[in-house]
């Protein structure tokens, strides 16, 4: 298979520009005739649905929670990043591209992320248009903050609600939509399977939650908004119901996966307390713009941190990294946490955590400020320790977060299956092999109001109606498929419960393919996965019916997926001999520790075909092209 | 610690539903309210018994997909805090805890603690949104809004519409929920516009969906895990006011 990305020929910065004028259009009074089924509600699918639906196309959008406006984007909490330099402070789209680029360790498409940081602009616009109440200055301008691994302040931002205001703006827009009875809203539905004929996407099928019916959809396009995958690990970031099943499906049916292992780890949560712990809670990244991250010095160190003087700790992010300091990206900043922890100096009752410690900015700006800035964060952290942050400093560990890796898309979002899209952070397209704060946010508007628009359009008029209904055999059999795998997981009726399976393989998945990796690890994780997926048909006990609400089934099936898929992660982390990014393979780093990136082999992306259950994919590379930046070493100090 | 656990338990919405006990041993005072129930829940699968169904998603407090009333409070005791977000460390060995679902003629419960909060959606359809399309509006610095309204405008936008208003309410209002979404947009200029036919038609939608009337409770505000100000429902009635004064469209 050769993988041809479609990016447009031209000078970088003219090229969206030219691939809009040369797209088809469809005329608006055929717009009607074509359909798109949009699954998803975050960010990324209640702007494509909404647009998609303003424009005239017929559209259904599915979401598994009981209504669009609780997708996990509605959790985002630091900020949106777009390069309106209103601070003056010498941002630019060039300067935001060139950031992202270099953040994502140069393995992301030019072209994509160029058209990223030029639509950005046009998303601020939207959502205050929207009625999206961003934070002001007094002049009544918006106003900015930092984020990690950027220099200027171009991150917007409503209060520590950025995401549920963005969301909640996206969510009104399609709510209109389906008020208008231009979009066909389907809650507590979920997708199980795709549907391909003849090579092109033809529809999907879609268990209804409440009453456990499953049934078929078709439409002219498909468009897969279901977020990352970060959940592999059971402890994340991620909300509970986060998971692989819609793009895993995809895979399963001819879409390449492209870049699976690159995952981006979180410096800032709450470290584990216990082997009941849930989720992880994040702690937005935008309180490291005034907090100060420390260890103390010593090892085994057992002093209440206010009763370890100055010179006994260890600023290590601002000792190691002098210009960027607290602000050091996400891989940077999570990797040295976990060193300090590993040489024995990490903090609180597990030992493994560091301090996040306001004391300083207190002094400086005064409590009032601070509260302005982080009142609410700082009031969920003493929720869930019941430690005041205002006085002890927070204690912060790295944890799973956010899946750069997901479907193979073109330039078009399209996937290798014609007329299968995938926005948002199901895709893979933008961050290369690191995100930088704030830009999820930025890339699922992205995708879905101002690109999606675009390109379906001239999909449709390439391509024209899919001309396949429901009745077609091929809906019929993956009905079928789909009832006797929930039927199968009701019958195994085993003695372990379903989320034990989570956790044992998240575990392993966290000792072997977390926030380093080496060879030997890789390799034992593929040996230990496949028996515990076997144990898990053999073993696993759902209760309960199909035919009735029933969240131990739902669980069971994205468990089962999980189970398959996290092998596909192993294998391209072993491939991948290099470390970039997010990626880090213990035996390439510098001798100070650093990641060491290989570009002459490895500057491609690796885009994976499935080949069987327990089998190693198939390996298809997209060789990156860098016309515009010179690959450097990637430096923070 | 160990508890006592007494659960609504209903099949569907059909079945009548009564409350089970249930022990919830080893409870560990870190553990988060839903933590515990997860851990009860393996125990019931262990036994054969089906597990409690609830909502939940982010368990940070913003989805508002949990929806628990607790010892007869929605979210249960502590201010301001949803029950995902709630930590054991509020209880002590030996307490009877009470789990109910949200109960409001507009909530129909779909199984044990799941409720279906669809009307929710449909009163935003009727009104909740600016009427723009994508594209072709103004740069977002072009009208400064002060920071007074674009903070008030916040206070009202942080609802995260988990409907534990309309659990707490003796009516089943739904006000505080129209009404913080109203006063968001009332307070922005871009929401300004067309101010009177959205008060009109989210509280038109809301009667049809069958939510009481407000009376003055203000149990709602009690309950809001956002802390969401009855104010705002008074800022509501004066817009609703005015759109009654306001000439109506042909
Ligand atoms: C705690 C936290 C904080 C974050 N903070 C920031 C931040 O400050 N800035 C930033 O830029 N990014 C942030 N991120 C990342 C960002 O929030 C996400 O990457 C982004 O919101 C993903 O949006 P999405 O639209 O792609 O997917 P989601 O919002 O995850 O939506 C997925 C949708 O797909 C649906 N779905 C999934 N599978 C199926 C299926 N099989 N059938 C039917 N429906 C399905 C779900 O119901 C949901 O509607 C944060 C992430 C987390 C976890
Ligand atoms: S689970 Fe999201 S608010 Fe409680």
């Amino acid at each position: 298979m050769k993988l041809d990305a479609k990016v447009p020929s031209g000078p970088l910065a003219d090229k969206w520009t030219k691939h809009k004028f040369e797209s088809k259009l469809v005329n608006p009074a055929n717009k009607r005739k074509y359909s798109a089924i949009v699954v998803g509600s975050g960010l990324a699918g209640a702007s494509a649905a909404a647009s998609l639906a303003e424009l005239g196309y017929e559209v259904s959008c599915f979401c598994f929670q009981d209504s669009p406006r609780r997708a996990h984007s509605i959790s985002a909490q630091g900020g949106i990043n777009a390069a309106k330099n209103y601070q003056n402070d010498g941002d630019s789209v060039y300067r935001l591209f060139y950031d992202t680029i270099k953040g994502g360790d140069f393995r992301s498409r030019e072209a994509n992320t160029y058209r990223l940081a030029e639509v950005s602009v046009n998303i601020i616009d939207q959502c205050v248009a929207q009625g999206v109440p961003f934070a002001r200055d007094y002049g009544g301008l918006l106003d900015n903050r930092s984020f990690g691994g950027a220099q200027v302040s171009r991150t917007f931002y409503a209060r520590g609600q950025t995401g549920q205001q963005l969301l909640l703006g996206a969510y009104s827009a399609l709510s209109r939509q389906i008020g208008l009875g231009k979009v066909k809203m389907y809650n507590r539905a979920e997708m199980l399977d795709l549907v391909v004929v003849d090579g092109r996407t033809r529809g999907i099928v879609v268990r209804d939650l409440v009453s456990g019916k499953i049934s078929s959809f078709a439409a002219d396009a498909v468009l897969l908004a279901t977020g990352g995958y970060g959940n592999v690990f059971y402890l994340s970031t991620n909300a509970k119901a986060c998971n692989v099943t819609a793009i895993y499906r995809a895979y399963k049916r001819g879409a390449l996966f492209a870049n699976p292992c690159y995952m981006q780890i979180h410096p800032t949560c709450i470290p584990v307390t216990g082997d009941y712990q849930s989720k992880l809670t994040l702690m937005s990244e935008s309180l490291r713009n005034d907090g100060r991250i420390w260890a103390p010095k010593k090892q085994g160190e057992d002093r209440a941190p206010g009763d370890i003087p100055e010179n006994e700790r260890d600023y290590f992010l601002e000792r190691k990294y002098p210009s960027f300091g607290n602000l050091a990206p996400r891989d940077i900043s999570s990797r040295s946490a976990q060193e300090v922890c590993n040489e024995g100096r990490g903090v609180g009752e597990t030992k493994v955590g560091v301090y996040l410690d306001f004391a300083d900015a207190i002094n400086r700006l005064g409590k009032d400020v601070i509260t302005e800035r982080y009142g609410n964060l700082f009031d969920m952290y003493e929720r869930i320790t019941g430690e005041d942050p205002y006085t002890v400093p927070m204690r912060i560990y790295p944890a799973s977060h956010y899946t750069m890796g997901g479907l193979w898309v073109d330039y078009n979002l399209e996937s290798t299956i014609p007329g299968l899209f995938v926005l948002g952070e199901a895709n893979f397209s933008d961050h290369g092999a690191n995100r930088l704060g704030a830009s999820a946010l930025m890339q699922g508007l992205a995708d879905g109001y101002f690109v999606i628009p675009y390109t379906l359009g001239d999909f449709y008029a390439r391509s024209g109606q899919s001309g396949i209904s429901t009745d077609h055999e091929a809906f019929k059999q993956t009905e079928r498929e789909a009832v006797e795998r929930q039927e199968k997981l009701l019958s195994i009726n085993g003695k372990r419960t379903v989320d034990s399976f989570h956790r044992e393989v998240g575990k392993i998945m966290w000792d072997n393919c977390g926030m380093s990796r080496n060879e030997a690890g890789l390799k034992k994780a593929l040996e230990t996965i496949p028996p515990i997926r076997e144990e898990f048909w053999e073993n696993v006990k759902v209760l309960g019916d199909n035919d009735e609400f029933n969240q131990s089934l739902e669980k069971a099936g994205r468990v089962a997926d999980f189970l398959e898929f996290a092998e596909i992660m192993c294998h391209d982390a072993l491939d991948r001999e290099e470390s970039c990014g997010a990626h880090f393979r213990e035996e390439y780093q510098t001798e100070e520790g650093e990641a060491k990136r290989n570009d002459k082999k490895y500057t491609y992306v690796a885009a994976w075909e499935y080949n069987g259950v327990g089998k190693k994919p198939n390996l298809h590379k997209e060789e990156l092209e860098f016309e515009n930046v010179e690959l450097a070493t990637r430096s923070y100090k | 610690m160990n508890l006592t656990l007494y659960v609504w338990r209903q099949k569907n919405a059909d079945d009548k539903g009564r409350m089970e006990k249930y022990p919830a041993k080893n409870i560990s005072s870190h553990m988060s309210f839903l933590e515990m129930l997860d851990v009860v829940n393996e125990d019931l699968i262990e036994q054969g018994v089906e597990p409690i169904a609830f909502d939940h998603d982010c368990r940070e407090g913003i989805c508002g997909m949990c929806s628990l009333v607790v010892n007869g409070r929605p979210h249960g005791p502590e201010k301001a805090t949803t029950i995902c977000q709630l930590h054991m460390r509020h209880f002590s060995d030996g307490d009877v805890i009470y789990i109910e679902p949200w109960r409001a003629k507009a909530f129909p419960v779909i199984k044990d603690l799941v409720v279906d909060r669809s009307a929710i959606d449909r009163i935003m359809a009727a009104g909740g949104f600016v009427s723009i399309n994508t594209g072709g509006v103004p740069d977002a610095n072009a009208i400064p809004i002060s920071k007074t309204d674009a903070d008030t405008a916040m206070d009202a936008a942080a609802c995260i519409g988990c409907g534990a208003c309309v659990a707490a309410c003796k009516n089943a209002s739904g006000m505080l929920f129209v009404a913080a979404k109203v006063s968001q947009f009332a307070h922005l200029p871009q929401g300004k516009v067309e101010a009177s036919q959205r008060v009109r038609a989210m509280i038109d939608q809301m009667d049809i969906e069958g939510f009481g009337n407000c009376t003055n409770f203000q149990e709602c505000e009690a309950a809001c895990p956002k802390e969401i100000s009855i104010k705002f429902i008074a800022k509501m009635n004066r817009e609703y006011l005015k759109s009654s004064m306001a000439p109506t469209k042909g």
